[in-house]
C-alpha cells in the first residue's frame, strides 16, 4: 500500500451532453445519410457506446462537395479577407469558452488522459485558429506573391490520435486562405468534429464553408477521389497515404499534402541532462499512449550512459499512472481501438520472438476497454521489426551508439523521417545533428512540442507538404 | 555518478572535477516537470493524509530581529498543540529560532518529541570567520538545539572555491556531531542556476549534511518547486551511490496548503515515498501552519472558519 495514494479525481462528465445520434454536417445543417446508414462510436476505456453517427456514402460526399463549391464561389472566396479572419477569431474564442467540454468529450471518445486533452490538445486547437485568423488578411506578406489565391474545395481526412487538433491543423489554414472544406474525422473519434460543426453554427459561419462527413475508409476514399475536390489533405497511416497518392495522381489538378507515419529516433548523448532527458523519453513515447506519428519510438542512447539512462527510465516508468482517462491524475489512458490494440500486441510479440528483451513496470490494467502497459524493449537491433515498423502505441525500442556519426546513421536508417530528438548540453552538437538528421522536425532537449507558428511535416515515407507556420499556408494557396 | 570512495579527503581539484562532472540540469525541462506535477489533483482521503503529513513536517519558524521570549513561548505552545479546538491535529516537527532563544524553545518543548532547530554560522549571510561560525554552532547546541541549520559561504561557492565550502561544512559537522542534526542551507536564490543547485547539493551531502535546505527565507526567490525537484533528485541519486539517505527542507515562501501538497507530490514522484516522513522532509514555514489547519477543519466540517479562529502563533 503506497503511503501517498492519490484518491480518484475524475473530471465531471456533466459538462458534456452527448446526443443519441448525429447526422452529417452539410451546408450548415445536420442531415441523415442518404442511405440511412450509421455506425456506433464507443469509449475505448469502457467499451460503452457513446452515440450513433451517420455514415456518409458517395451521394452524401457529392452533396457536401457541391455545398462546399457553392459556398466557395458565392460567399467565402468573395468575402473580404479581414471578414474571414473575424470568423476564425470567433471560432477560436468559442473553442476557448467550450474548452472544458471539448476536452472531456475528446477523452471520452479517444481514451486519452484528460490532463493531455485539457493541457495540450485544447490550448493548441484554439492557438491554431487564433494564429491562422491573423494570417487571413495578411496573405500578401506570406511570401507567395502580391495576392495569392485559394485553391477551392479542400477534402480533408484526419486520424483518431488528436481528433480535434488535427481538425484545427486542417480547417484553420484552409479557411484562412479562402478555401472551403469537407472534412472526414476518423470513424473511432467523430464526436469532437461534430461538436465543432455546432461551433460553426454558433459562430454563424456561412453554410457550406465547413462540412463534416463521418464514416470509415470508404467515405474517405469517395471524398479524396471526388472530382470536385481541388485539394486533398490527409494525416494518417503511410499505407493509406500511398493509396491516396496513387488515386490523386490520376487527377493532376489536385494538390495533395500527406502527413504519414514515423519511427523517430530520440538520441541521448552522454553529456545530456539525464533527468530531463528521461522526462523527454517518457513524453516522447508515452504521451497520448504513443499514438503520435512523431513519437520518439526509437531511443538511441550513447553506450557510456546506457545503464544510467535505462535505470532512471525504468524508475520513472514505475511512477506512470495508467487508468481512467477522465481522472485528472492519469498519465496513460486507453488504446483507441481493439484493432490498434491487436496491432500493438502483434508487433510486441514479434519483438520478443526476434530476441529483444521486453520490460513493463508493475501496472494493473482495467478489465474492460483496450489497454496496453508502457513497454520498453532493450537489446533491439536495427533489423528488428520493432525498430523499423511504426507501432503507434506505448512501446519503446532502445538501441545504443558510440559516436555521433553512428547516431546519425542509425537515426536516418528508416523509411520514415517525421521527427527526431537530440539530448546534449553542447549547442554545437545540436546544430551538427540537426543538419544531418533527415526529419521534418528536430527537437533539441525537448520532445513533442508543437506550436501553430512552427511548420510540421515529413521526409521520405512520412509524407510531403508542411502544416503550420508561413510554410503551411502554401498547401492551401494556388502558388 | 560515482564519487571517490573517501569523500572526506578529496583534494580541491578532484572535488571540482566531480561536481562539474555531474549531469547538467536543463532548466526548461525541470520547470516543465515541476509544473506538470503541480497539476496533480489531491482530493478527499489523499488530501486528508497530505494535510496531516504536511503539518507534521513543519519546522515552525521565527527568525526576526524583533523576536521576543514571549513570541518564542507562544510559538512553542502552538507547535505542541497547533489547533486548540482539535486535539487530533498532529504536532509539528520542530521549532526553529535564533541561537540566543534556543534555550527558551528547548525548555518549552522538552519531553514532547518536538525538535529544537537553531540557525547558526552567522545566519543568514554567513559572512564571518570560521571561528565565529563554529562558536555560533556550539552556542546553539549548548543552548539545547538538536538541529543546526547552517548557511554555506555562497561567495566562495560562486567563486568556484568548493573546497572552502566543503571544509566549512565538515568543520561544523564535527562541532555538532553526536548532539545535533546538520541542515545545510544552500540559499538557492543566490546560486541562481539549477546546475549550481545540483552541485551545491552534492557538495553539502559529501561534506556530511543530514539535510539540505533551500533557503534562509531572507532572499528572494526562496524555495521553488524546480529547485526542490533538483535537490530531491540529488538526494535520491546520492542514496543510490553512497548508501546514505539525506533529507530535504524547502524553506521560505511556502504559505498555502495547496503549495505544501504540491511539494509532497514532488517528493512522492521524485525521491519516492521513503522521503515522505518528517525525518526526511521538512517545511521551513510559519504562516503555512494556519492555512493547513484551516483546510483541515474545512475537510472535516465542510465549512471554512475565518482566520480569527486560528491562533496567531
Amino acid at each position: 500500500m503506497p503511503k501517498f495514494e492519490y484518491a480518484p479525481a475524475p473530471e465531471s462528465r456533466a459538462i458534456v451532453s452527448i446526443k443519441e445520434s448525429y447526422g452529417l454536417f452539410i451546408d450548415g445543417q445536420f442531415t441523415p445519410s442518404a442511405d440511412g446508414r450509421a455506425f456506433k462510436t464507443i469509449s475505448p476505456a469502457t467499451e460503452e457506446v457513446l452515440a450513433e453517427v451517420a455514415e456518409a456514402g458517395p451521394a452524401d460526399v457529392d452533396r457536401a462537395v457541391t455545398a462546399a463549391r457553392t459556398a466557395y464561389e458565392r460567399t467565402w472566396s468573395v468575402l473580404p479577407p479581414k471578414e474571414r479572419g473575424k470568423y476564425l477569431f470567433r471560432i477560436a474564442r468559442i473553442i476557448q469558452e467550450r474548452a472544458r467540454e471539448l476536452a472531456v468529450l475528446e477523452s471520452l471518445d479517444n481514451g486519452k488522459p484528460i490532463r493531455e486533452s485539457r493541457d495540450v490538445d485544447l490550448p493548441l486547437v484554439a492557438a491554431h485558429f487564433f494564429y491562422h485568423a491573423g494570417w487571413a488578411d495578411k496573405l500578401e506578406y506570406a511570401g507567395y506573391g502580391p495576392a495569392p489565391k485559394p485553391l477551392g474545395v479542400a477534402g480533408q481526412v484526419i486520424p483518431w490520435n488528436f481528433p480535434l487538433l488535427m481538425l484545427a491543423w486542417k480547417i484553420a489554414p484552409a479557411l484562412a486562405c479562402g478555401n472551403t472544406v469537407v472534412l472526414k474525422p476518423a470513424e473511432t473519434t467523430p464526436l469532437t468534429a461534430l461538436t465543432f460543426a455546432e461551433i460553426c453554427q454558433q459562430a454563424d459561419l456561412p453554410p457550406g464553408v465547413v462540412n463534416i462527413l463521418t464514416g470509415a475508409g470508404d467515405t474517405g476514399r469517395a471524398l479524396v477521389t471526388h472530382p470536385g475536390v481541388d485539394k486533398v489533405a490527409f494525416t494518417g497511416s503511410t499505407e493509406v497515404g500511398k493509396e491516396i497518392a496513387r488515386d490523386c495522381a490520376r487527377d493532376p489538378r489536385k494538390k495533395v499534402t500527406l502527413e504519414l507515419g514515423g519511427k523517430a529516433a530520440n538520441v541521448v548523448f552522454e553529456d545530456a541532462p539525464v533527468d530531463q532527458a528521461v522526462e523527454g523519453i517518457v513524453n516522447g513515447i508515452f504521451f497520448n499512449q504513443g499514438h503520435v506519428c512523431c513519437a520518439g519510438s526509437r531511443l538511441l542512447v550513447q553506450e557510456s550512459v546506457y545503464d544510467q539512462v535505462l535505470a532512471s527510465l525504468q524508475r520513472r516508468l514505475a511512477t506512470l499512472r495508467l487508468g481512467d482517462p477522465l481522472d485528472k491524475n492519469t498519465d496513460v489512458g486507453a488504446i483507441n481501438s481493439a484493432a490498434q490494440l491487436a496491432k500493438i500486441r502483434e508487433l510486441s510479440e514479434a519483438g520478443e520472438a526476434e530476441g529483444a528483451q521486453r520490460w513493463s513496470p508493475p501496472c494493473e490494467l482495467p478489465v474492460k476497454g483496450f489497454w496496453f502497459p508502457p513497454t520498453v524493449f532493450t537489446g533491439v537491433s536495427q533489423a528488428h521489426r520493432i525498430a523499423r515498423e511504426e507501432i503507434f502505441g506505448p512501446v519503446l525500442s532502445v538501441l545504443t551508439f558510440r559516436t555521433p556519426a553512428e547516431a546519425v546513421e542509425k537515426a536516418n536508417n528508416t523509411p520514415y523521417g517525421l521527427s527526431a530528438g537530440v539530448w546534449t548540453d553542447k549547442g554545437s552538437r545540436i546544430l551538427w545533428m540537426a543538419a544531418r538528421l533527415r526529419a521534418g522536425v528536430v527537437w533539441a532537449n525537448t520532445f513533442n512540442k508543437f506550436d501553430p507558428s512552427s511548420p510540421f511535416g515529413g521526409y521520405k515515407e512520412s509524407g510531403y507538404g508542411r502544416e503550420g507556420g508561413r510554410h503551411g499556408l502554401e498547401a492551401y494557396l494556388d502558388v | 555518478m560515482s564519487a571517490p570512495a573517501d569523500t572526506r579527503t578529496i583534494a580541491g581539484s578532484s572535488l571540482r572535477e566531480f561536481l562539474h562532472g555531474l549531469p547538467g540540469v536543463d532548466q526548461v525541462g525541470a520547470e516543465a516537470r515541476a509544473a506538470m506535477l503541480a497539476s496533480r489533483s489531491v482530493k478527499t482521503t489523499a488530501k486528508q493524509w497530505a494535510l496531516d503529513t504536511a503539518i507534521s513536517m513543519i519546522d515552525l519558524t521565527t527568525l526576526e530581529g524583533q523576536d521576543t521570549p514571549g513570541k518564542v513561548r507562544a510559538m512553542c505552545a502552538k507547535a505542541k498543540r497547533p489547533d486548540p479546538a482539535d486535539p487530533t491535529a498532529p504536532r509539528v516537527a520542530a521549532v526553529c529560532v535564533y541561537p540566543d532563544l534556543a534555550h527558551l524553545a528547548a525548555a518549552e518543548v522538552k519531553g514532547t518529541g518536538i525538535h529544537v532547530a537553531s540557525v547558526a554560522t552567522a545566519f543568514p549571510s554567513g559572512r564571518t570567520s570560521l571561528e565565529v561560525k563554529l562558536a555560533d554552532a556550539s552556542y546553539a547546541i549548548d543552548a539545547g538545539a538538536d538541529e543546526v541549520d547552517m548557511v554555506i559561504d555562497r561567495g566562495a561557492f560562486l567563486a568556484g572555491d568548493y573546497q572552502l565550502v566543503y571544509d566549512e561544512i565538515a568543520a561544523v559537522r564535527e562541532v555538532v556531531e553526536g548532539s545535533a542534526h546538520l541542515k545545510v542551507i544552500l540559499e538557492t536564490g543566490e546560486l541562481v542556476t539549477l546546475d549550481n543547485v545540483r552541485r551545491a547539493s552534492w557538495l553539502a551531502m559529501l561534506a556530511g549534511a543530514d539535510f539540505i535546505k533551500t533557503s534562509t527565507g531572507k532572499v528572494t526567490p526562496a524555495a521553488t518547486l524546480p529547485v526542490t525537484l533538483v535537490m530531491l533528485e540529488a538526494v535520491r541519486d546520492f542514496r543510490d551511490t553512497h548508501g546514505r539517505q539525506v533529507g530535504v527542507k524547502p524553506a521560505g515562501g511556502i504559505r498555502t496548503a495547496k503549495d505544501a501538497i504540491r511539494y509532497l507530490v514532488l517528493v512522492n514522484e521524485t525521491a519516492g515515498e521513503d522521503w515522505l516522513d518528517p525525518r526526511w522532509f521538512r517545511f521551513g514555514a510559519s504562516s503555512l501552519l494556519n492555512d493547513l489547519l484551516m483546510q483541515r477543519t474545512k475537510l472535516a466540517t465542510g465549512r471554512y472558519s475565518g482566520p480569527d479562529y486560528f491562533t496567531l502563533d
